[in-house]
């Protein structure tokens, strides 16, 4: 138990968490993104596994990491792009079309795999970079938090530049302005002319860059290599941690980084004598519990909201 | 003909469509990937016919899909996305396996334990994503897809820890007691009495929701929530039950599975069976009764990918192009969508013109 | 584009003329057949018919909405095609729309600049946003705080973003659909004098309605559509809202309702100091009590909201009352289901038709089964007896003159009216002893609204008794036998006979500027029984 403790409160964890939250905080914005304009990208899975494959092969026929991150944002666009297509144009139904995105992605990658390398499981044949780490010059040489925020992989310091951007994007912009509207009322966005299919649009392309990002993350940023199914998952859990935050950016981003530490945990925790299938469900179990609690959050609130209207209208009946 | 019979002409038109549309993406790629194309198509297309084996290789493979497909096509109707039938198929495999190893049950008696241990595996699994639903509000899509993921684990944990075989290079169980095991209906084959139970199964489904009172409030549920509370129906407890039924058939499933087709536990990973139930629920539009010919369908392309594979330089990931493609194109509301206007456009114009004659 | 127009001069002549508009939806339903429409300038000008009629569709056409298959639209006398709402926007036509289109989590002056947005170094200028809320406001006399919330203004300050929304882009042409539908009767008054004030400055409005009293007050001409086809232009002032009525639905429709004398039997429905708090502990109602007995209407006016629809939900189960009792021929609905209390022959007619009364993606047969595809009558063994069902289903369609394509018609295909026949044709059909009537005829027909209100009488002839909730003070009043009227979740007034009783007197107890001594209502009311 003690050992326990003492791997959590140290700053190798912490570290640990920015590192493993980082594809989630990417994937979390960009479902954040679409939320805001009314729709749950569930696909997110599927762009991120389509996104890291891409990275990867790209990368390495070029020889540049950063041609590879690129192609992976592209890649994500694309299929941000097919996605919308198909329910925008098409109008099918959102969960199923991403659903059925994630199977393609699924089969796909391990098809496009084999055509390259000639085989399933792994990339290793293709020798493709990862992208570089930064030590932050100043920041290096606090204490403790030098440790903790120093020396990461360049990909997870864009991953909070991207918190602050999208946040100022959804608050600040005009388009963020019209993609709320087209979330929350479309009629009231059609009746001032702005056609919700175009931000729905646009929402669905960024959030396509930001799994782009992600994605790349998990072929190019910590390991150099592509395996089948190496997304894990972490396209859902990147949704609970949306729903989680709430429509905050702060609130997604806060999520993000809870799953991460219990995925952080999980990986911790191998090195005890638990059984390895129990440590591995850590982060699923986390994401169900997440989504009871922001449930039961959530009717608090409304609660709370009804409260508030309830006080108001006290006080204009006593002015 | 009404506005009702044109819709359903087009409902059918637009799924042979999407079949038709997938396939013939699939077979282009084919075409540009494969050095001997023809060769790989004909492996595919026509591979699966070539040998009684083969065939009976796609029946075998059409009844695990059938009960998955009936198990998400009840759950579809009541209008949830509870998804965990993957996980409710698996680690009912996972149980059954244990059941037929470790008790010993006289000959009779052992399958049919093994199948109600399955069933019940199934249940209780389908029931998590139910339960946090009903008490919590919590959506049963993400967390029964995290499930899939732990029943995974769950599973290897059972299997590696109780009935484990070291010798084999693989996680796999021992193999099963003879006394647990289907009998086959055609020598030679490794096809199974769980035939006759799908059968059965597909027949209980369509009655269940077409003809009983239950089946009823599923599908007003699955319609409109508010209407069928206000109408007096018990909306929490049915949408239970329903995830139940459903588990209770994607566990009788991987029951049914386990102690016919197979000797050992040997998945290395999920068997994506649940998924595939849920693209022949949307293929049979959620209706029992066209369940099968979605699951043969998908079972028959499966098959011939497998032995495109093997025969061919063409891996059998092709599937999954067909699949994505079936299912963005099926529940596309807007495909095909101005053909069917038009048609209806001229009818109630012919109607007008009748009326002022 | 800004609310930098210049007053237009007084032209003469049409500013709007629609000839020919043809329309057909994707399910066949022809809503605008050949329709002819022209609007001169600077007139207020009544676009009148019941629903289904054609007019919102035709308004949808001009505000780009929907595209006609044939037709066309001239604008200032230069034909125009008017593809989105924006090209509707871009020429000077504003649409206030019945529902508001409005973010509720943004706050006025967002929601008023939306789609027009003013940007300082790429990012928005809330303080201009302001500004210019603050100056069309003033031109036009229609204060409002820039910064509020949407979400938490008064139903009436949410029209008004509506309004200026419209205006701040500049529109010569408003088109306001049903504007006084949620209304309370001194918004009413508010909202026509602002009409008349932009009259005056030069603007032209179309006004979509269908209340009488409302065309006769301030509309100069009158446009009737029936069926999908335009029946009449003519001036307001020579024509009677009798002879209106009769325009739009083709035969007469009295306004004055035969009835007989209310023969009252025993007591049904009995409520005694029934009180309702919502999750936070807002109270939504206060000590009601009601008594109604078998062969009588008792009716309830109140502008919607006022605790009406809680109190039909303690009825019928939707929701649990703590505070007070509800007894249904003697027995509390404590802790019963909704199906239990439909058992003890309750039928309640929802406010919310499309959520509540059908599901529209099914078809006619299961829709009307819905409260009765359990019992014994329906069921072979474990089985459902479709033939049983489908026989009383035909029936009850030619009984309530349902038109369909067949009872296998999905009720998505059906009218409004007809789908509220549907509902009515469920509740009505079960023999049930007290029926609870929400806004039975809102945003239906002339017809169907006749043949609900002639079925409610029938129904309470043969003795059932028979809650009626309307908001529509004519209808209330017609039918009613004694009456509650509702104001703040309380009861402000009650009338055990309506003789003599006005709608302005109605009105006043409606907005709670009068209040009837409260012990002396409860009294009145329970002492019901003992007679």
């Amino acid at each position: 138990m003690s050992r326990i403790f003492s791997i959590i409160f140290s700053t190798q964890f912490f570290y640990s968490i920015l590192r493993i939250s980082t594809p989630i905080i990417f994937a979390s914005l960009g479902a954040l993104i679409t939320a805001s304009a009314g729709t749950i990208n569930i696909g997110l899975e599927g762009m991120m596994l389509f996104s890291a494959l891409v990275g990867v092969i790209v990368s390495a026929f070029s020889n540049s990491v950063l041609l590879g991150l690129i192609a992976a944002v592209l890649t994500g666009v694309l299929v941000s792009a097919l996605m919308s297509y198909v329910t925008l144009i098409l109008k099918s139904h959102i969960t199923l079309t991403g659903i059925a995105i994630n199977m393609l992605a699924a089969g796909a990658t391990v098809f496009i795999l084999y055509l390259v390398c000639g085989e399933k499981g792994i990339s290793s044949s293709l020798s493709s970079g990862v992208l570089p780490r930064l030590e932050l010059p100043l920041i290096s040489e606090i204490p403790i938090l030098g440790e903790i925020l120093s020396n990461h992989n360049v990909l997870t310091y864009l991953a909070l530049l991207m918190v602050f951007l999208t946040y100022l994007l959804l608050r600040k912009t005009r388009l963020g302005l019209r993609i709320r509207a087209v979330g929350e009322n479309e009629n009231a966005a059609l009746s001032v002319g702005a056609k919700p299919i175009k931000y729905r649009f646009i929402a669905m392309l960024l959030s396509g860059v930001l799994a782009g990002l992600g994605g790349a993350y998990m072929s190019m940023g910590y390991v150099s290599w592509f395996s089948r199914d190496m997304i894990a998952g972490r396209g859902f859990i990147a949704l609970a941690a949306q729903q989680l935050g709430q429509g905050s950016t702060l609130g997604t981003f806060l999520a993000s980084l809870i799953f991460g530490a219990a995925d952080s945990l999980a990986n911790n925790l191998q090195t005890l004598q638990m059984p390895s299938e129990f440590v591995q469900s850590i982060p699923y179990a986390v994401t169900i519990l997440g989504l009871v609690i922001f449930s039961i959050i959530k009717r608090k609130q409304q609660v709370k909201k009804l409260k508030e209207i309830m006080k108001q209208e006290t006080a204009r009946i006593e002015k | 003909m009404n506005s009702r019979r044109i819709e359903r002409r087009f409902n059918i038109i637009r799924t042979l469509v999407a079949i038709a549309a997938s396939l013939g993406i699939a077979i282009v790629i084919i075409l540009l990937v494969s050095k001997d194309p023809w060769n790989a198509l004909y492996n595919f297309l026509v591979g699966p016919v070539t040998s009684l084996r083969r065939f009976c290789n796609v029946l075998e493979l059409a009844i695990p899909l059938t009960f998955c497909g009936l198990a998400v096509s009840m759950i579809f109707s009541a209008g949830l996305s509870n998804l965990a039938a993957e996980g409710s198929f698996y680690t009912a495999c996972a149980t059954t396996a244990l059941a037929a190893i470790l008790l010993d049950l006289p000959p009779v008696i052992h399958p049919i334990v093994c199948l109600l241990i399955g069933t019940a595996t199934g249940i209780l699994v389908m029931g998590i994503p139910a339960v946090l639903k009903l008490k919590w509000n919590a959506n049963e899509l993400v967390s029964s897809l995290m499930l899939n993921y732990i029943c995974l684990y769950i599973a290897t944990y059972l299997i590696r820890t109780q009935v484990l075989d070291s010798s084999l290079g693989i996680t796999g169980s021992v193999s099963f007691q003879t006394t647990a095991s289907l009998p086959n209906l055609v020598a030679g084959t490794r096809l199974h009495l769980g035939l006759v139970f799908v059968i059965i199964a597909i027949i209980v489904c369509w009655l269940t929701l077409y003809r009983t009172k239950l089946g009823y409030s599923v599908r007003m549920i699955g319609h409109n929530e508010h209407f069928s509370r206000y109408s007096g129906m018990k909306v929490g407890g049915t949408l239970l039950v329903v995830q139940l039924i459903g588990g209770a058939l994607a566990g009788f499933g991987g029951a049914t599975e386990m102690i016919g087709m197979y000797t050992r536990f040997q998945y290395q990973g999920l068997t994506q069976y649940g998924f595939d139930g849920m693209l022949i629920a949307i293929i049979a539009r959620y209706n029992p009764a066209l369940v099968p010919i979605a699951a043969v369908f998908l079972s028959y392309i499966r098959t011939g990918a497998d032995i495109m594979n093997r025969t061919s330089d063409v891996p059998m990931e092709i599937i999954s192009v067909i699949q994505a493609g079936i299912i963005m194109l099926i529940v596309a509301k807007k495909f095909l969508n101005t053909f069917e206007y038009k048609q209806v456009v001229n009818q109630s114009k012919e109607r007008l013109e009748e009326k002022e004659m | 584009m800004n609310g930098t127009q210049s007053k237009p001069e007084a032209r003469h002549g049409d500013i709007l003329r629609m000839e020919g508009i043809t329309k057909i939806y994707h399910n066949g339903f022809v809503a605008n057949n050949r329709v002819d429409f022209s609007v001169r300038y600077g007139e207020i000008h009544a676009l009148a018919g019941e629903n289904g009629a054609g007019k919102s569709t035709l308004m949808k056409i001009l505000f780009g909405e929907e595209v006609p298959q044939e037709g066309r639209i001239l604008y200032q006398g230069e034909e125009v095609r008017i593809s989105s709402p924006l090209a509707a926007i871009e020429m000077g036509i504003g649409m206030v729309h019945q529902h508001f289109m409005l973010v509720p989590s943004l706050t006025v002056a967002e929601n008023i600049v939306l789609g027009m947005e003013p940007q300082r170094f790429g990012l928005l200028d809330i303080k201009k946003a302001a500004t210019m809320t603050r100056q069309v406001a003033e031109k036009y006399g229609l204060p409002i705080d820039p910064y509020a919330r949407v979400e938490d203004l008064s139903v009436g300050l949410k029209q008004r973003v509506e309004m200026l929304k419209v205006l701040i882009r500049g529109a010569q042409v408003l088109i306001l659909d049903e504007p006084t539908a949620v209304l309370t009767p001194q918004e009413t008054v508010d909202i026509f004098r602002e009409l008349q004030t932009l009259r005056d400055m030069g603007h032209t409005i179309i006004f979509i309605t269908h209340k009488l009293s409302e065309i006769k007050q301030i509309c100069d001409r009158i446009t009737i559509i029936r069926d999908g086809q335009t029946i009449a232009v003519r001036d307001v002032e020579g024509i009677s809202e009798q002879e209106i009525s009769k325009l739009m639905v083709g035969r007469d429709v009295s306004l004055d309702i035969q009835k007989r004398k209310a023969e009252a039997g025993e007591v049904i429905l009995r409520l005694e100091d029934a009180s309702y708090y919502d999750v936070a502990g807002r109270q939504l109602l206060k000590d009601i009590s009601l008594v109604i007995k078998g062969g009588e209407i008792l009716g309830i006016a109140g502008i919607e909201g006022n605790g009406q629809n809680e109190l039909a939900e303690l009825i019928c189960g939707m929701r649990s009352l703590k505070q007070g009792r509800i007894e249904i021929n003697g027995t509390s609905v404590q802790g019963k289901s909704i199906r239990d209390i439909r058992e003890m022959g309750v039928s309640t007619v929802s406010q919310d038709r499309m959520t509540y009364g059908v599901a529209v993606e099914a078809d006619i047969t299961s829709n009307i089964m819905s409260n009765r595809y359990y019992k014994k009558a329906y069921n072979k063994g474990p089985f459902l007896d479709g033939k049983k069902m489908r026989a009383e289903s035909a029936r009850l369609v030619s009984e309530y003159s349902i038109k369909c394509d067949g009872i296998e018609t999905p009720v998505k295909m059906l009218s409004g009216g007809n789908m509220q026949k549907v509902v009515v044709a469920r509740e009505f059909s079960s023999e049930p002893s007290l029926i609870v009537a929400n806004q039975p005829t809102r945003g239906i027909d002339v017809g169907a609204a006749e043949l609900v209100r002639n079925r409610l009488i029938r129904l309470r002839d043969d003795g059932a008794a028979v809650l009626l909730i309307s908001a529509d003070l004519m209808e209330v009043l017609s039918l009613s036998d004694r009456l509650v009227v509702f104001y703040n979740g309380a009861i402000t007034a009650y009338f055990e006979s309506l003789d003599g009783l006005t709608p302005e007197e109605t009105g006043e107890y409606m907005l709670g500027l009068k209040q009837m001594e409260l012990r002396q209502i409860r009294g009145d009311i329970l002492e019901q029984q003992t007679h």
